[in-house]
């Protein structure tokens, strides 16, 4: 009879819980109309008074297209110094995952904010997504292709009979821009070979060039024990070709904003706040890149101490100098990534995009507010004398 | 000797000896597979296999052992063993709450079918076209509507989203296994509780459950699998943060560098597994106590 009794109970516990999922479903709407009521009321009043006094921070979310790591040092930065908390905004920072595309879950209204590669989130506005990228954070490509130095690789035109590493799903189109550029056939003169997350295919020998970033990948080489020497693998022992110097970058890390709620006031202030902080805190970063690196690891990244150093170093050389501004579309870099975007086939002979993107797809319009509010405030918005320091790569990053 | 002790005394003996009978299968088991590991890698020196077997690709078993108890990160002070196993541990709480969610509408949804057969032509083909809808479109989709739900000041949470996608995937093995069960009871059965006049409730308590039981102890086994799977997915596709899904995620792009990591990593969801088909078997043990030993095997 007790067990009787106990699958009794677990049916009520199990009817429980199905009344539980009703009503949160009836309660998901209710919150939300209210939120709708409720927001533009605290924007009025926020707007006007934002510099003086700040009633309720206004929600925020920001979705990143991975996990915390220094690649998004500057908004953690401006949330965890308070540089969003001063614009009266409360900032969730929500990490990607392997499956979370970072354009979809801002078209969708799961965040409002995102960060993307351009290509990629203009391959998304093409078929639809409703975004707009409102500040071009990263101004050049952090893109490698890395060879051994007794390769004789040490232009894409030595890519010919190599196999060629490249990681797919979008990732692909600098290296393809880059074999067309010198005059090879993707299909043909090349064996492309699609690449892992880490780069045992290069160490192995089983890729002969394989694609990296200057911030995450490249560092993982030459954190790793060369056999031979019982040492770290060196710099030396790498020919490194940049997209970007090859004239094939890509633009990458954007902030997007969604087109339509940027015709609501509440919204374009709101943005204009958001980019006003996150400058702010990637400025921090660019002058003080080891406090950054330890908040991204107080966040949470599992990347070893060294490791996240020299991404913040290498990041920051990506963002800096910024000529017009950090965050201010450069109009011949977007015109470069467009006609990559447009002309490049991969293997399966598509392009990222198939028709030239609409008029409004960036608008400078809220960096350069946000960039004007900061110079006024005696920021260096520029960075035109930033150096880079040196970082020293542990074993494993550590 | 033995003649000489109490019977409980022997009793106890002989479990002992059968304890440790099968602890030393399962030590030989793990040393078996630990011996073929490196059998692989001394074959891969000899003659060329279709795999990588260097020390980057296979790290020796000792490796992997030495970089358990190295610290996480330098200058922490957690070893990588000990992340491990809070993030098996947490994993093992989200793949059990999961079990629990689907576990729960499995039957619920098998009783509801087996008492209307309208219901069963009904939910049946979407109970199994549910499971035809790949992870990866179910994710994000689930993500984004959480973010939208809550219950007063409860707010649907990444947690919740992979609790979610661990039930989804443990309630279908339950609802089909329980059904069969208790449609297995035979006529001649079903007929006698119709003579006692046995209202559907009564047949479903007195025949029903007690007969679905065998049925009901393989489809939980699947089901507890099926959340272990959905948790580990659910936590690398969305990115939650803590369990060990991610961890093998995360570690798995320090390979180049450090390749033990990872192995670490995945012996720990591998102990996830093996704790939730240990559990299950506690719960066979308890379902099963009063049946006949040929029924319950």
């Amino acid at each position: 009879m007790r067990s009787l009794a106990t699958r009794r109970m677990t049916g009520l516990i199990g009817l429980a819980a199905v009344a539980a999922i009703a009503l949160s479903a009836c309660g998901g709407g209710t919150t939300t109309e209210t939120a709708e009521t409720t927001e533009p009321a605290v924007e009025e009043t926020s707007a006007a008074v934002v510099e003086e006094e700040c009633v309720t921070p206004t929600p925020v979310s920001l979705q990143l297209q991975w996990f915390a790591q220094a690649q998004f040092a500057g908004y953690y930065a401006a949330k965890d110094l308070g540089f969003y908390e001063q614009q009266c905004l409360d900032v969730t920072i929500l990490e990607g995952g392997v499956d979370i595309v970072p354009q979809t879950q801002l078209a969708q209204g799961n965040a409002d904010f995102a960060i993307s590669w351009v290509p990629k989130a203009l391959a998304s506005r093409e078929q639809g997504a409703n975004i707009v990228n409102v500040a071009q954070v990263f101004q050049k490509s952090g893109t490698l292709q890395v060879a051994w130095a007794d390769s004789g690789i040490t232009t894409p035109a030595d890519f010919k009979g190599k196999k060629v590493g490249n990681w797919g799903f979008g990732n692909e189109f600098e290296v393809f821009a880059a074999i067309t550029g010198a005059g090879l056939d993707p299909a043909k003169d090349v064996t492309n070979v699609q690449q892992g997350f880490d780069m045992l295919g290069l160490l192995n020998r089983e890729i002969d060039a394989a694609e990296a970033m200057t911030y995450n990948e490249y560092a993982q080489l030459l954190e790793a024990i060369n056999p031979d020497t019982g040492e770290l693998y060196q710099p030396e022992d790498f020919n490194v070709i940049s997209y970007e110097e090859v004239g094939v970058g890509m633009l990458q890390d954007a902030i997007w904003a969604s087109e339509e709620r940027l015709a609501d006031p509440a919204y374009q202030d709101i943005t204009q706040r958001f980019l006003t902080a996150s400058f702010q805190g990637w400025i921090h970063c660019r002058d003080n890149a080891e406090e950054c690196a330890d908040i991204v690891t107080a966040n949470g990244s599992k990347l070893g101490k060294s490791h996240q150093l020299w991404m913040m170093n290498e990041v920051n050389k990506l963002i800096w100098p910024s000529p017009n501004g950090i965050g201010v579309m450069d109009p011949v870099k977007w015109t470069q990534t467009v006609e990559i975007s447009l002309g490049t086939k991969n293997l399966e002979g598509a392009t990222v995009l198939t028709a030239e993107p609409a008029e409004g797809s960036y608008t400078t319009q809220y960096a350069e507010v946000a960039n004007s509010i900061l110079v006024g405030e005696g920021f260096d918005v520029t960075g035109e004398g930033y150096t880079a320091i040196e970082v020293v790569l542990n074993e494993g990053g550590n | 000797m033995t003649s000489a002790l109490p019977p409980g005394r022997r009793r106890s003996l002989r479990a002992l000896r059968t304890t440790a009978v099968s602890a030393m299968w399962a030590l030989a088991g793990v040393g078996l597979v630990v011996l073929m590991w490196e059998a692989v890698k001394v074959i891969g020196l000899l003659i060329p296999l279709p795999l990588n077997t260097d020390d980057l690709a296979m790290p020796h078993v000792w490796t992997m052992i030495a970089g358990a108890a190295q610290p996480e990160v330098r200058g922490s002070t957690t070893t990588v063993a000990e992340a491990v196993l809070a993030a098996s541990l947490y994993s093992l709480s989200l793949a059990l709450g999961g079990f629990v969610i689907g576990v729960t509408v499995g039957l619920l949804l098998a009783v509801i079918m087996q008492r209307f057969s309208f219901a069963e032509r009904g939910l049946l083909p979407f109970v199994i076209a549910s499971q035809t809808v790949p992870l990866i479109a179910l994710a994000p989709l689930i993500v984004g509507i959480g973010n939208r739900i809550s219950i007063g000041p409860l707010q649907w949470n990444t947690t919740a989203s992979v609790m979610f996608i661990a039930a989804y995937l443990a309630f279908f093995p339950l609802s089909v296994g329980a059904l069969r069960g208790l449609q297995a009871p035979t006529a001649t059965h079903i007929e006698l509780m119709r003579s006692y006049a046995a209202t559907p409730g009564q047949t479903l308590r007195a025949l029903r459950f007690p007969a679905s039981v065998p049925y009901l102890v393989t489809a939980l086994k699947v089901s507890a699998a099926a959340s272990v799977v959905g948790t580990l997915v659910a936590e690398i596709s969305i990115g939650r943060r803590g369990g060990i899904g991610r961890l093998v995620l995360e570690y798995a792009r320090e390979m180049t560098a450090s390749p033990a990591k990872v192995y670490v990593a995945v012996a720990g969801a591998i102990a996830v597994g093996l704790l939730a088909a240990a559990l299950v078997t506690l719960i066979d043990v308890a379902l099963t106590r009063n049946l006949p030993k040929e029924l319950a095997a």
